[in-house]
């Protein structure tokens, strides 16, 4: 009994005299941050992809706070409100930029890409790269192993088994550019994002002659120049037998998508123009919210 | 027996295929497509145009560094296009067509058969010699072999190593070589002896060769080959591998990179340059053919070709009795090293040593399972790595993990994923993670510059 009492006296008194060579130490070295981190960083939606340029949510938290201009630091998963907000509540001027979505710039589906060759390494994009062209003939198409699907930290990305491609789900898609560092044959592209999920591309990135294109995908560039010469605002241009709209020139005309003998103009969540387009009407109000892509066959 | 220290596997060697199959002569092909780039390091500039007539012989591809390689006209006739094809791996790449018209040499090359033995020449002469001949190393590497003779100062080289291993499974053109050639390739030794001012080489040839360590044994005592010895080595893989050689033979390590062989008083050359060399300095005939293995169970025939650069890959197949029915596998070398060909129309390069046909059967990979951590790969690794890790590491995208496990070291002979017993892809992820690495130090070692 005596024992228990000592071991009970002992162990206490101990703990009460540690406590407060604790709390004195504490007191004497104690880190003072600002408070106002935490609330940044609960204001952020703390998913820490990287996306913003820094290791995660409170390291761009923390640059938010101490930086006096910032202007440059932008939350692409959190968005325009979320930035302004914070940038009320630390008094300071927010980044302006507009929304932004990853386009999946490759339409060779397997019908219009078919398979040449079988490979059954590792299945990863990186690892095909490394070795030779691909299952198809062409060097700049998808792989379709997924490197992009797995660094997608908000499950936007995912492989339709039918096409062989990968599709985003704009909805999903913060635009932090995991699968644009990810992709080895460079695919995607953040683009701007226009009002309901609408969105306008060329989806190749094949750099070869028109002549080699068609050889192994019938829905490439050929870098015929149609579409170029069609556009009236100058947001198609031609480069390395490749044409690229430019969304910001872009007015979502739609002419080019009907001049494009290939189909390689690929439109999302809208009409296409009438074949002989007399007055374009307004297709906005029957577009569905799904994600429909609309690959131009040449009628 | 010598042997290296560490790893290695015994795959089957399967030498029977072609090994008794003498060297023919292959025909002259009516069209080649010349690659600008048959080298490690930066491509060759084409200095020829649509409608130039060339010589069998002619320069057509300027070297544009040190670490370059001139090339040259496999044969004579009019250049059609300077334009991208398709390669092997079927990425396009610079190449020069040539339509043959007759068979018209440079008139500096000697084609009398006769062996000329006398070599008066410097050393600095002689790799003069090798640079404008455009020679690369011919066991698969493709390193300019000039660039390995300029021992650079405060260097010295103690012995020269000749590679006569060819431990890739399916090969024989180095042992045809060594067969049939054994003079010129003696020669080129003596010549590479002058070159790297050396008073010993080493011709390394393993002990599943018992018929070439004798021959050239014979020949040395024939003919009085000073300074020339024949070791014979055991059989394992991938004692060909340049480091394992080196080891096998003088018992000692390279150091990691960026070290080179010649840090422990080494210069190594396949069997197959060392012909080469001896053409380039005593007939002054650039690099434009070279031996190559078709072989494989699944194809009709299999041979032996000299045959000329830039002829057509699928050409060559159909010699020996066509592509096979159904699903195959072809391969720019052996199956342990070689890099597997998706375009047929691909043409012959400088490093190709043979092309190995492989069914769909005999090609394909077991299911890919977990790791069940047996270690196998950590024994099997020639370079003392842990394969299993390394690769763990390049999936999960750890770079700075790699690096510190020295995943450059790997020299990419595959004995981990060929000894895993879980089929796990091992190489092909180490690879990357490879690949990456040294992008990482290179980018590190150009800011560091600025």
């Amino acid at each position: 009994m005596n024992s228990l009492v000592l071991t009970v006296l002992t162990l206490g008194v101990l703990g009460v005299l540690l406590a407060v060579i604790l709390y004195f130490v504490a007191q004497k070295f104690k880190v003072e941050e600002d408070p106002r981190i935490d609330e940044v960083e609960k204001m952020l939606p703390g998913a820490n992809c990287g996306g913003c340029g820094f290791a995660g949510c409170r390291a761009m938290s923390e640059a938010l706070v101490t930086r006096d201009n910032i202007g440059a630091l932008f939350c692409p998963v959190a968005g325009g409100e979320v930035m302004k907000s914070i940038a009320g509540y630390l008094g300071k001027a927010a980044a302006e930029k507009s929304p932004m979505v990853a386009t999946m710039r490759c339409g060779g589906t397997c019908q219009k890409r078919p398979k040449v060759n079988h490979y059954d390494g590792a299945l990863n994009c990186a690892v095909v790269n490394t070795f030779y062209v691909g299952e198809s003939g062409c060097a700049f198409g998808c792989i379709g192993y997924g490197d992009c699907v797995h660094a997608c930290k908000f499950g936007a990305l995912s492989i339709n088994e039918e096409t062989g491609l990968v599709e985003v789900d704009p909805d999903k898609c913060t635009a932090c550019g995991a699968c644009v560092k990810a992709c080895p044959k460079g695919l995607f592209e953040l683009r701007k994002k226009w009002p309901k999920n609408r969105a306008i591309f060329v989806a190749c990135r094949s750099k070869n002659r028109g002549a080699v294109v068609s050889k192994v995908c019938k829905a490439g560039c050929i870098g015929c120049g149609k579409c170029e010469k069609v556009c009236a605002f100058g947001a198609i241009t031609i480069d390395n037998h490749l044409a690229y709209i430019d969304p910001e020139k872009c007015k979502l005309c739609r002419k080019c998508v009907n001049e494009c003998p290939t189909g390689a103009i690929h439109i999302v969540n809208m009409e296409r123009l009438p074949k002989e387009p007399k007055a374009p009407k307004a297709p906005a109000t029957e577009v569905k919210s799904e994600v429909k892509v609309e690959t131009a066959n040449k009628e | 027996m010598r042997t290296f220290p560490i790893g290695g596997i015994h795959p089957s060697d399967n030498k029977e295929w072609s090994k008794d199959k003498a060297i023919e002569v292959l025909g002259l092909p009516d069209e080649v497509k010349v690659t600008m780039i048959q080298h490690i390091g930066a491509p060759s500039t084409p200095i020829v145009a649509k409608g130039d007539k060339v010589l069998t012989g002619q320069l057509i591809g300027q070297a544009t560094g040190f670490v370059s390689a001139n090339i040259h006209a496999p044969i004579s006739g009019t250049v059609t296009s300077v334009d991208a094809y398709p390669n092997g791996q079927g990425q396009r790449r610079i190449m020069v067509v040539i339509k043959r018209e007759g068979d018209e040499w440079m008139e500096d090359i000697d084609r009398t058969p006769e062996l000329k033995r006398e070599c008066e020449l410097t050393s600095e002469e002689i790799i003069a010699k090798v640079r404008n001949a455009g020679i690369v190393g011919l066991g698969g590497a493709q390193f300019p072999t000039h660039v390995k003779l300029s021992v650079p100062d405060g260097q010295k080289a103690e012995v020269l190593i000749i590679n006569g291993v060819e431990c890739e499974p399916y090969l024989t053109s180095d042992y045809r070589n060594m067969l049939e050639r054994a003079e010129m390739l003696l020669t080129g030794v003596e010549i590479l002896m002058r070159a790297v001012k050396v008073e010993r080489a080493v011709i390394g040839v393993e002990n599943n060769k018992p018929d070439a360590i004798a021959h050239l044994r014979d020949i040395i005592a024939r003919d009085n080959y000073a300074g020339i010895e024949v070791m014979p080595l055991k059989l394992r893989y991938p004692q060909g591998g340049e480091k394992q050689l080196i080891a096998a033979v003088t018992g000692r390590q390279v150091a990691p990179p960026p070290a080179l062989p010649i840090s422990v008083g080494a210069v190594v050359c396949n069997v197959s340059t060392a012909i080469a060399v001896y053409e380039a300095v005593q007939k002054n005939k650039p690099l434009i053919e070279r031996v190559v293995t078709i072989t494989g169970k699944a194809l009709g025939s299999t041979h032996n070709f000299l045959a000329r650069m830039g002829t057509c890959v699928g050409d060559i197949i159909n010699l020996a009795g066509g592509l096979p029915e159904g699903d195959v596998k072809l391969l720019n070398g052996g199956p342990m090293m070689g890099r597997s060909v998706v375009d047929i129309t691909a043409p012959l390069i400088k490093g190709c040593s043979g092309i190995t046909v492989l069914s769909g059967a005999e090609a394909a990979r077991g299911k890919e399972m977990a790791c069940i951590k047996c270690g196998k790969c950590v024994a099997a690794c020639p370079m003392g790595l842990e394969p299993y890790l390394l690769s763990k590491l390049a999936k999960l995208q750890k770079w700075d993990m790699a690096e510190e496990h020295n995943t450059i070291d790997c020299i990419e002979c595959g004995c981990c994923s060929y000894t895993c017993p879980s089929y796990v892809p091992l190489l092909d992820y180490i690879r990357i993670g490879k690949q990456t690495v040294m992008t990482n130090i290179r980018a590190r070692a150009n800011a560091n510059k600025k």
